[in-house]
């Protein structure tokens, strides 16, 4: 359990040294309950008070990497329940799942389809992070197969690989020693043989559990063998019981720091039907999945998944911002008109998605006022005359378009004086305030 | 080592709603836990989803979608009948869409006829939504409210300067009322508020926070009805306990992504799952945040939402 303030205060030498750049060993305290300094800075603790800090100190779910290089993702570090409380840390990993019993050209397209899974939205760059190869045929030289094909077509992917056969399990993860991968199928009859395997590869440990009671022993007799990077699935298969099971983990490590639970969490959500599946991983992003596993990954259903991913894991105290631009909306000429507007993800959307409704195409500039929506951004003196007069000026949209006139939102009304000042030789004109008003009022001009 | 459940303790509960009457009657609230969380607590009625109609042809509609339909999409009466009796739907959502100014500026007069119209046709619960334009929604939705008497629906939406009238003819004709503010989690208590001291029995009330698309601001609805959700459970605040409504179908059905065609983004694949999917996920988003009631508008992406309840009940 993290510990408070006064608590870490206790432990402190209490000299007002200073010598870690803060006024009082409170003041030092404070900024460690907050995780902002670390305990290193202060050069007279003792080893035991250091120790009991660690321990407190360290995330309540543990920091996991799979993968290496650009291509590693992290998991775990997850600090709360409700995304209104705090930013979710770490984005639920996609992973697709390929069977060794699948034929080669099945494999070789899912291979495929990850390696070009990337789509670009809103300024970040979204993709199926991981695969999963699993060894349904429970023969080893197959699974052995399967785990070179994926390590020479994707050589940079971070892998699962799944097995609860030693041997199985041995064949494979050889060809991925050293790359952060995911060794997934330890439990209670095989678990010294697969630690050792995991340690031996630089792998994290995957747990497989017959519900939470056996998780959480596994996961302590996996840290008994030494390995101490851990995933965690605690066998939940149905939608039902997975919200249950990743409510109590991650309630457990947060709440009541149960560190036995504190590992990220993997969810197997396969299914026929493929609407179905993508809800499944919905479930997953929203409630607690670090690692989701697939059965394919089309490009619509990775838009989908992507997208929500992206809108949960958004800081909900940080408004999302779009890049200052001039965006084309349809297919503008210099006929069409011009529309300004703040760069609040959301004021972009509404406002785009309002002008693609009313099918005329139109120039919609999108200006930097530090993602605040329209009023705020005007109150905040970020969405001035003289700001959007020099933006409109730099951006070049005068010379795509005929006549020099400017659309600008109905709520910001009273610049429409100071613009035809600052913006010389151009026609300022009020908008309407609301965006839904904005296709009858396209129509009309 | 035995894993102990650490079980959340839960002071409040929702209220339990029910449209209309004998057997095809639909009940959604009344849990006192979070959404599906029936491991610690009452999570027992399945949200409902009712599908969306208008009074005029959906010729907004985005292709895919219109096809659907466009056997009865000129007829509101076909229409709702087509719905019940071949799609199976538990409810209908009327959105006389024509009232709007823009949209044709029906009468109200005209647009009880249809109310009146398709309520003797069908025997599933109605729900019936303005075009939400707020001064002709107070003149329409008050003369529906008249005609649907003796039908108790659900008429909405009341918003902050609208409520009065709607709010009374909704209360003088029993039916139940959807009270809608703007993704701020204040505004929809204060508007609960207002409705109550106006005589407005609060369980009554159907809280929309309004929607929105998923990759278009579906966060913020998200955390709105989680959060409003939370007050009613955890702080037990008795003017946050409605059920929730996610008015998904109209503001998923009119952005790029369930229109644009594979030719022209390649990368984002095949537009029809696309489109189904992206309203079934907006959908199963909101039920994970608490609501209880869906306005949906595809058959397919009905089927993919009512799959993913069945998993999670």
């Amino acid at each position: 359990m993290a510990l408070t303030g006064v608590q870490i205060f206790k432990l402190l030498p209490k000299t007002n040294c200073k010598k870690c750049g803060f006024p009082t060993c409170l003041a030092f305290s404070m900024q460690l309950a907050q995780r902002k300094v670390s305990v290193e800075k202060c050069p007279d603790i003792s080893e035991d008070a250091k120790k009991q800090l660690g321990e407190a100190s360290a995330p309540p779910i543990r920091p996991i990497k799979l993968g290496s290089g650009d291509s590693a993702v992290s998991m775990g570090e997850e600090t709360v329940l409700f995304r209104h409380d705090k930013k979710f840390v770490n984005p639920c990993v996609l992973s697709v799942a390929i069977k060794d019993t699948e034929d080669e050209a099945a494999i070789a397209k899912k291979i495929d389809d990850v390696l070009h899974s990337e789509i670009d939205r809103v300024g970040q760059h979204l993709k199926v992070d991981a695969i999963t190869i699993m060894n349904e045929s429970n023969d080893a030289g197959r699974f052995e197969g399967l785990a070179k094909v994926v390590a020479a077509k994707a050589p940079a992917v971070p892998v699962i690989v799944c097995s609860e056969n030693v041997d199985s399990a041995k064949a494979a993860i050889a060809h991925f020693k050293g790359k952060g991968s995911l060794l997934y199928g330890a439990t209670a009859s095989n678990m010294e043989a697969m630690a050792a395997l995991a340690k031996d590869a630089g792998a994290s440990l995957g747990i497989k559990a017959n519900g939470l009671d056996e998780l959480s022993d596994l996961t302590e007799k996996a840290k008994g063998f030494g390995v101490e990077d851990l995933v965690m699935d605690s066998g939940a298969r149905k939608g039902k019981e997975i919200i249950e099971h990743n409510t109590y983990i991650r309630r457990a490590a947060i709440k009541k720091g149960n560190k036995s639970v504190g590992y990220p969490v993997i969810n197997f959500v396969m299914r026929d039907n493929e609407y179905l599946e993508t809800m499944l991983a919905g479930l997953g992003i929203s409630k607690y999945s670090s690692i989701v596993v697939l059965s394919s990954v089309d490009k619509w259903k990775n838009l989908v998944m992507f997208t929500f991913r992206q809108n949960i894991y958004t800081d909900p105290q940080v408004p999302m911002q779009v890049q200052q631009n001039v965006y084309e909306i349809g297919t503008p000429t210099q006929d069409s008109p011009l529309i300004v507007t703040t760069n609040f993800s959301l004021t972009y959307f509404i406002v785009a998605g309002e002008i693609e409704n009313s099918k005329v195409p139109t120039w919609l500039a999108i200006m930097d006022c530090e993602g605040l929506s329209v009023l705020t951004a005007w109150a905040a003196g970020k969405f001035t005359a003289g700001k959007i007069a020099n933006f409109i000026k730099e951006s070049g949209v005068e010379s795509k378009i005929g006549k020099k006139e400017l659309i600008i939102p109905g709520y910001v009304a009273i610049l429409s004086g100071a613009l035809e000042e600052k913006l010389e030789g151009w026609k300022i004109i009020v908008g309407p305030r609301e965006a839904n008003q904005i296709p009858a009022y396209l129509k009309s001009l | 080592m035995s894993f102990t459940p650490p079980k959340e303790v839960y002071n409040g509960k929702v209220y339990t709603v029910t449209i209309s009457k004998g057997a095809k009657a639909v009940t959604f609230g009344g849990e006192n836990v979070l959404p599906f969380h029936s491991f610690e607590g009452e999570f027992v009625n399945k949200p409902v989803i009712a599908y969306e109609i208008q009074d005029i042809a959906p010729s907004e509609w985005p292709e895919q979608l219109r096809q659907v339909y466009a056997a009865v999409g000129d007829d509101t009466v076909k229409w709702a009948k087509y719905v019940q009796d071949e799609l199976k739907a538990e409810a209908i959502a009327l959105r006389l869409q024509g009232t709007h100014p823009d949209s044709g500026n029906r009468s109200a007069d005209d647009a009880a006829k249809t109310v009146k119209a398709v309520l003797d046709n069908i025997d599933v619960p109605l729900i019936i939504l303005g075009s939400n334009n707020v001064e002709k929604d107070a003149e329409v939705l008050v003369k529906v409210s008249e005609v649907a008497k003796d039908n108790p629906c659900i008429i909405g939406k009341a918003q902050e300067d609208n409520y009065k009238t709607i709010a009374a003819a909704a209360m003088a004709n029993k039916h139940k009322l959807i009270a809608m503010s703007e993704l701020d989690i204040n505004l929809s208590k204060q508007l609960n508020i207002m409705l109550t001291q106006m005589g407005f029995d609060k369980e009554k009330i159907i809280i929309d926070p309004m929607c929105s698309a998923l990759g278009y601001g579906i966060e913020y609805t998200y955390t709105v009805m989680e959060r409003i959700r939370l007050a009613a459970l955890m702080q037990n605040d008795t003017t946050m306990q409605q059920p929730i409504v996610g008015d998904v179908g109209m503001y998923v059905w009119k952005i790029k992504e369930v229109q644009a065609s594979e030719d022209i983004l390649p990368h984002w694949g095949a537009l029809t799952p696309r489109g189904i999917a992206w309203e079934a996920q907006t959908a199963c988003a909101l039920t994970m945040a608490g609501a209880g009631l869906l306005i949906m508008r595809h058959p397919e992406a009905v089927k993919a939402v009512n799959a993913f309840l069945d998993e999670m009940m």
